[in-house]
Parts: C-alpha cells; structure tokens; sequence
C-alpha cells in the first residue's frame, strides 16, 4: 500500500496525463487549461471593458469546473498523498541553486526563496510572482495556449503553430533558468 | 450536474501532477538547465500517446461521449503571436515554475504566492484581451 506514496516515475507521470487528455476529449471539450483564464476574466466583468471577453462565461462553464477540481486535488494531492516532498534533483542542479544562494534545496517542491511567506511579503518576492504571473497569463493567450494546450494536445495534434510555441516557451524558460534566476538570486 | 465529471477529472489530473511533481519548481528549473530526463519523459510520453489517441479520434475510432467525432481545435496561425506570447509565457513559467494549470494545483500546497500569481496571471490575459486586435500575428 505504501506505493501511493512514492512519487510518480516519468512512464507513469507522462501517460496519465495522455488519459486525462483523452478524457477531457472524451467528454467533448477541447483540453487546454489556460482558456480558463479568459473565462475567469469574463466571470470578474472583463466584458465591461474589452469586446473580447463578452462572451458567456456559462458555455465554458466545464472549463472553471475543471479548474475547480485543479485546486480540490491539489489540497488532496499535499495533505494526504504527498508525506514526503523531497524531489530526487540532479546533484548538479542542487550545488548550482545552493551557489547562487538557495536553501533547502530539492527537500520540498518549492523554494522558500520565492514561496514561503517571508518571500511573499517582501517587495522582491511580490514582485516575481506579479511580473510572473503578468507574463504567464499575457504570453499564454498572446500564443494561444499552454504546456496543456500547445504542448500536449497541439503537438500531438501535429499542429505546426503549437510548434512554434513551444519553442517559445523554452526559448523563455532557458532565458529564466540560465540569465534571469541566477541574476536575481 | 452535467459537469460534475469535469471536476472529477480536475481532480484526477492534478494529482497526477502533484504525484509526478510536474508542478515543482525545482523539476521545472532542472529541465530548463536540461540536466534532467525526468519531465522530458513526462511531457514527451505524454505526447507520444496523445498523438497514438490522436489518430484514432480522426479516424473515427473513439468518438466522445455524445457520439460526435473528435476534432481538436486548430491553432491560430501566425509566428510573432506563438513565438512572442510563447517566450513570454515560458519566461513566466521558468521564473515562477508554474504553467497554467499547475498554478490552481499550487493553491492547493502554497496558497497566497499561488494566489498572487493566479490573480497576476488574470490580469496578464485581461492586458491582452484589451490589446488583442493591436498586437501584430
């Protein structure tokens, strides 16, 4: 019993998530979480201000359902399935994030230096996860989807503009990873 | 409750995210240091199945649950909008290592830097919603 435990090896991970595609597809929606973001805009009364979010919000209502169920498996997921957050890292990674400066590296999911409440609450803190935030939600429908969107259900679609984000969004993520962290840390 | 099993699924596919720790931002800065297989394997499994289901969808061999083939949505075309609002994104995604849905599953383990980042991320598709029909394709 103790296996629900253990984290998920990628062979797992990976194909589990191709269900829950298959699923979403099989109740006849679209697969892509980031709509739900124009479908939270429009719900807050975006529609008041820009054309583009008057659109009824009831129609995608599976989508905020989804989402809901999103944040219900998470509080599952770190309560009760999860005792143990260390995350097996590359030895590499972990000697390169203590030498610019983290702590407790890889002994949970996330860093302090960007989510513990310290960090929250300090200017710096705030303001990475704003800029963050401001940049996911902005490039995300600027391209027109997410990791789920464009790199799961486009490419498998064999869609040739979910190519072109994706290597989009690891042009960002390597300019984050390489320039960005290791200049604000 | 016709959407109750969209909630369900919610619930399935965050798991499998927590468990696979697809939502750590360590996993996320490792692969974006490309010193790990690990969420390669997630994501490139991930898309090689899809793809297997993909085919079947088109050619009729699973259809969803009205009956209806299963089509997915086309993508808009263009290269400054998936190229730019992609390297935006990913710039996002690599600083904060969240994508889209891992940020409603982080609420669920870090509640308030989730939440500013969820609330960020709102008002990020409301700018572009207000400069949609400006930005160049």
């Amino acid at each position: 019993m103790y296996f629900i435990f253990e984290p998920f090896a990628w062979f797992v991970g990976g194909p589990l998530i191709a269900i829950s595609l298959v699923l979403y597809f099989y109740f006849g929606k679209n697969f892509g979480t980031s709509t739900d973001f124009e479908t939270l805009c429009t719900l807050a009364g975006a529609g008041k201000f820009s054309d583009y979010f008057k659109k009824d919000w009831k129609e995608r209502d599976f989508g905020l359902m989804f989402a809901m169920g999103l944040v219900i498996g998470g509080i599952i997921g770190s309560h009760f399935l999860i005792p143990d957050q260390t995350v097996a890292l590359n030895p590499k990674t972990i000697q390169e994030l203590t030498d610019i400066g983290f702590t407790n590296v890889a002994n949970q999911y996330f860093p302090d230096e960007i989510f513990s409440n310290e960090a929250v609450f300090s200017l710096k803190g705030f303001l990475i996860l704003v800029v963050s935030g401001l940049l996911i939600g902005f490039g995300t429908r600027y391209a027109g989807g997410c990791t789920s969107g464009h790199a799961i259900t486009g490419l498998s679609s064999l869609q040739f503009p979910s190519l072109l984000a994706v290597i989009g969004f690891f042009i960002g993520g390597i300019i984050a990873a390489w320039f960005i962290i290791p200049e604000i840390f | 409750m016709k959407n109750i099993k969209f909630l369900l699924l919610g619930i399935f596919f965050a798991i499998v995210l927590s468990k696979s720790q697809a939502i750590s931002w360590f996993r996320f800065y490792e692969m974006f240091r490309f010193q790990s297989f690990h969420m390669f394997g997630i994501i490139g499994s991930a898309i090689v199945i899809s793809a297997v289901f993909m085919q079947l969808f088109k050619r009729g061999m699973i259809k969803d649950i009205h009956g209806n083939l299963i089509k997915p949505k086309e993508k808009e075309k263009g290269f400054v909008r998936t190229l730019v609002g992609g390297t935006f994104f990913g710039i996002g995604w690599g600083i904060s290592g969240a994508c889209a849905g891992p940020i409603f599953v982080i609420l669920g383990f870090k509640f308030l830097p989730a939440l500013i980042l969820l609330i960020s991320a709102l008002l990020g598709a409301f700018i572009y919603g207000l400069l949609s029909k400006k930005l160049p394709n």
